[in-house]
Parts: C-alpha cells; structure tokens; sequence
C-alpha cells in the first residue's frame, strides 16, 4: 500500500499534506512561503520528488520554487543553496521568474493587445502564473499558464522560460478578454497517448488545442454557449472555468464552464452540455475518477453573483455515466450555513484504490475521501483560504 | 558603503536579516543601487523592478531621508546622508490590501 501527499496552495503560504495509504491520519507540513499567495504547487509524474510551486504577490512579483526531495527544502531553479549567484563575469543566474512574452522576429508575436474589460485595447502584461504542469516524461519540463493568458515552458528545471508564441499570437488573441478574476491560463492538460497534443484554457477566450507540440493552435469551443457575450456561439470568448480528462480516453474531455458543464467526445472539435439535474451548473472544479473514466465530480455554485454552494449545504456531485445524471455527495461535508467556495485548480484524485479525491475550500479546509466521493473528512480545516490542490501517490 | 533597508518578504527571499550594505562602483544613484542589490541577490531580480522595463513595481515606494524618492528619474544621485552611510536608503512595500 503506498503513501499520498497532497499539495495545498492558499492565500498565505504553501503546505504539504502526507499520509499512508489508509489516508486517515495525516502529517501537515508549513507554511512553506509563509504570507506569500500560492497560486499552484505540482509535483513531476516522472520524479515524485521534484515539486513546482507558483508564489506570487501584488508586491514583489512572480517567483518560481522548486523542491527536489519532495517538499523538505526549496531553492528557486538557478539557485541552489551555497551555489554562487553570479556567473564568472558577474551576471545574475537567477531568471527563474523572468517571464517575458517572446517578441523576436524568428519564434515570437509582436506585444499587440487584447481587449479589455472597457472593450479598448489593452497591452499584454504579464501578472503571474496561474499553472504549471510538469512533463509526464522529464521533470526538467514544465509548463506554465500565466496571466495575461500566455504559455510559457522550461526545459532546464525551471532556470528559465520560453514563451510559446503560437496560443497568443493565434488570431483571436486581439479579441481576448478578461474574466473577472483576470486573463488568465489556468488549465493545461498534456495527452499521454499523443506527445504533440495538449489542452489549455482561458478565461474568458475558451479552449485551444495543439497537434503539433505547441506551434500552432485552434480554438475548440464549437457547441458552447454563453449568454453574456454579444454572440453567445462565438469561437472565443467564453469563460471555460475548467477542463479535464481522463488519461485512458484522452478524446473525452469534461468542462465547466461558467455556466453550465459540458463534455466533448471528439477531442475538443464539438461540446454538449451534461449538467442535467445538477441543483446549479455555475461552478469552477471538475475532475475525473482516476479508475472510472465515466466517473466525474463538480461541486456546483449558486451564481456568478453568489460564490457559494446553493441552500449553504457543501456538496460534491457524481456522475457516473459522464454527465446528465447526477448524485449529491454529503456524508461528512456541512450540510448547513456554508458559504465557502471552491477555486478551479483545488480539486484532485489520487490513484490509489479505492480512488481518493480531495478538494479545498476558500474557507481553509481540505476535504479527502477515501472512498470515490461516498463519505468525506477534513484533513485540516483552518487554513489560509486554498486556491489549489493537487495529490501525489507515492510507491 | 550604502546601507539599504529591504521589505521583510524580500529579506527572506533573499535569505538576509536587517539591513543589507552594499559597496555601489561610481556615482550612488537610485539605478546604481538597485543594480549592486541585484547583482549581489540575483533572486531580488523582477521583484522590486520589472525584468522588462525596470519600472519600480506600483506597491513599492523608495525612501531617503525623510523624502520619497520613488518617482525620481533612476539617475538622481541618493542623499549625500545615504552616500556616507549615515541614513539607509529605503525600500517600502505599500501598506495595501489586507
């Protein structure tokens, strides 16, 4: 029976969640960055040990950690402990939080604008990092989505970042917009069965997918409808909250969108929507079943004016037929007065059987269920609000 | 030597307690002094100028004997009291948010 370590990002400071594979006692580690935002934190499926963290500030910036032995120490990439910080000729090594959008005539887009919220042209500024997704091969690659959208990768371990011109530069990209939360990136799904294929999406553009390892990108947002936009069946402009696949069937994609939750069956190319008798489809978490590809979870939100669950009962729903028919998950969730909400990146399954699947509120709490979602159990409940979540399962 | 007070998310980043003193090569002017802090703790690199433009971040001001310094041009000689290292020069994250 192996272990898991869960990975909890929040408003102050990063924390390391481990357990054995009975997942009833947990050991809690933090706060790491203590004070700092912790947009995502992530761990390498091709090295367990190596971990990427997004800590961020309205203050200082972006600055990228990286953990080689699992979350014991940290060092930002390019400076390790005790290692000069200089090279020879007295230049700075570190660049591991130097993002800056590629405008070189070979590989880059000129820094045009996207609109924004008053409907003018607005330059592209890079805010931070809203994601990062580490290679399923090679724990020196990673991806990471940034604000305003843009998809950066490393190659080195995180020293430094190379745009991915192509998603940014594509068309659409003047027509780009906001959501409220910002233009951000914040999903990236990598296609095992397919090295040249990968997934991003954007609020509030939509989803893009690549065939050719990030060169070029189309949108695939045909089906999706959004009444707040001037042409609710536009190719862009929809605000996808979250997208996610199960690796075993990389052509099924689930999303849920701002409003509504939908699912593709052809790699992106069309959606219907599979919210059926969900008691609200606004929402920002969905996930996928780590052994039942047809099982999906949500955790729907009364409205976009109102960010928390519906009737103050804190409920995760299960499909297990991929959508339309959903059951409510209660048993050991508040089941009154609770206005917490779940952010889109705070929400992961292990794959250990039974499978776990473990979610964070902005309330402080990480909920994890042993059991595929049938009963649920605070693994701490007073931290800094969490805005990700993410579990490894450690042989 | 110029003595510079950095904020207390800075200090840890940068792995310093207290005050942190610089030996500045020629003219001690706001740009100079930035560039010696960075070059000495490259992980303060982005974090107090953009990587980019080298435009101040908005949250964070530069102070020197009781004057604030953070729209003066880079180039603007520090305070003869900063130079002599009877006053530090200031770095200040904006008392904001919550």
């Amino acid at each position: 029976m192996g272990a898991v370590r869960v990975l909890a990002g929040t408003r102050k400071g990063a924390f390391v969640l481990t357990s054995d594979g009975k997942r009833k006692t947990w050991d809690v580690q933090g706060p790491f960055f203590g004070g700092w935002e912790i947009y995502h934190m992530k761990g390498s499926p091709a090295d367990l040990n190596r971990l990427y963290v997004s800590q961020t500030s309205g203050w200082f910036g972006q600055i990228i950690q990286r953990s080689d032995d699992g979350g014991k120490t940290w060092h930002q990439p390019g400076l390790r402990p005790g290692e000069p910080t200089t090279t020879p000729d007295g230049m700075p090594v570190a660049e591991s939080n130097k993002f800056m959008y590629d405008t070189s005539p070979e590989t880059g887009k000129p820094l045009t604008t996207h609109q924004f919220y008053d409907g003018t042209q607005h330059p592209w500024e890079f805010k931070r990092v809203w994601h990062l997704e580490p290679s399923l091969t090679d724990p020196d690659t990673v991806y990471a989505g940034v604000e305003d959208a843009a998809l950066f990768r490393t190659t080195d371990g995180g020293q430094s970042w190379h745009e991915l011109a192509g998603l940014r530069g594509h068309a659409s990209g003047p027509q780009w917009t906001p959501g409220a939360g910002g233009l951000g990136l914040h999903s990236i799904i990598l296609d095992q069965s397919n090295p040249k294929r990968m997934y991003i999406a954007i609020s509030a553009a939509g989803v893009f997918r690549t065939d050719d390892g990030g060169t070029t990108w189309k949108p695939i947002n045909r089906g999706l409808r959004s009444q707040y936009i001037p042409d609710p069946d536009a190719e862009v402009g929809h605000c996808v909250h979250r997208i996610a696949m199960h690796p075993t069937k990389p052509n099924v994609l689930f999303m849920q969108k701002h409003w509504d939750v939908m699912r593709s069956d052809d790699a992106g190319e069309s959606w219907h929507e599979v919210s059926g008798n969900l008691p609200s489809d606004f929402g920002f978490v969905i996930d996928v079943h780590a052994h039942e590809p047809e099982t999906i979870f949500v955790v729907p939100i009364k409205s976009d004016s109102e960010h928390y669950p519906p009737d103050g009962k804190l409920r995760v729903y299960r499909s297990r037929t991929g959508g339309n028919t959903w059951e409510a998950l209660t048993s050991g969730l508040p089941q009154k007065d609770c206005y917490v909400n779940v952010l889109r990146d705070a929400m992961a399954v292990d794959t250990l059987d039974p499978c776990g699947v473990y979610f964070g509120t902005t309330g402080g709490q990480v909920y994890g269920s042993t059991d595929g979602g049938d009963s649920w159990a605070p693994i701490v409940r007073d931290l800094p609000a969490v805005l990700s979540v993410e579990v490894q399962a450690l042989s | 030597m110029i003595r510079v007070v950095i904020p207390y998310h800075l200090r840890t980043l940068a792995n310093v307690s207290g005050e942190v003193e610089l030996d500045v090569k020629g003219p001690a002017t706001i740009r100079s002094v930035l560039e010696t802090l960075e070059g000495r703790y490259p992980m303060l690199r982005g974090t107090i100028r953009d990587h980019g433009t080298l435009q101040r971040r908005p949250f964070l001001r530069y102070f020197a004997c009781e004057e604030d310094m953070s729209l003066e041009a880079p180039d603007t000689p520090l305070p003869e009291r900063v130079v002599s290292g009877a006053e530090p020069f200031l770095i200040i994250g904006a008392i904001a948010g919550g």
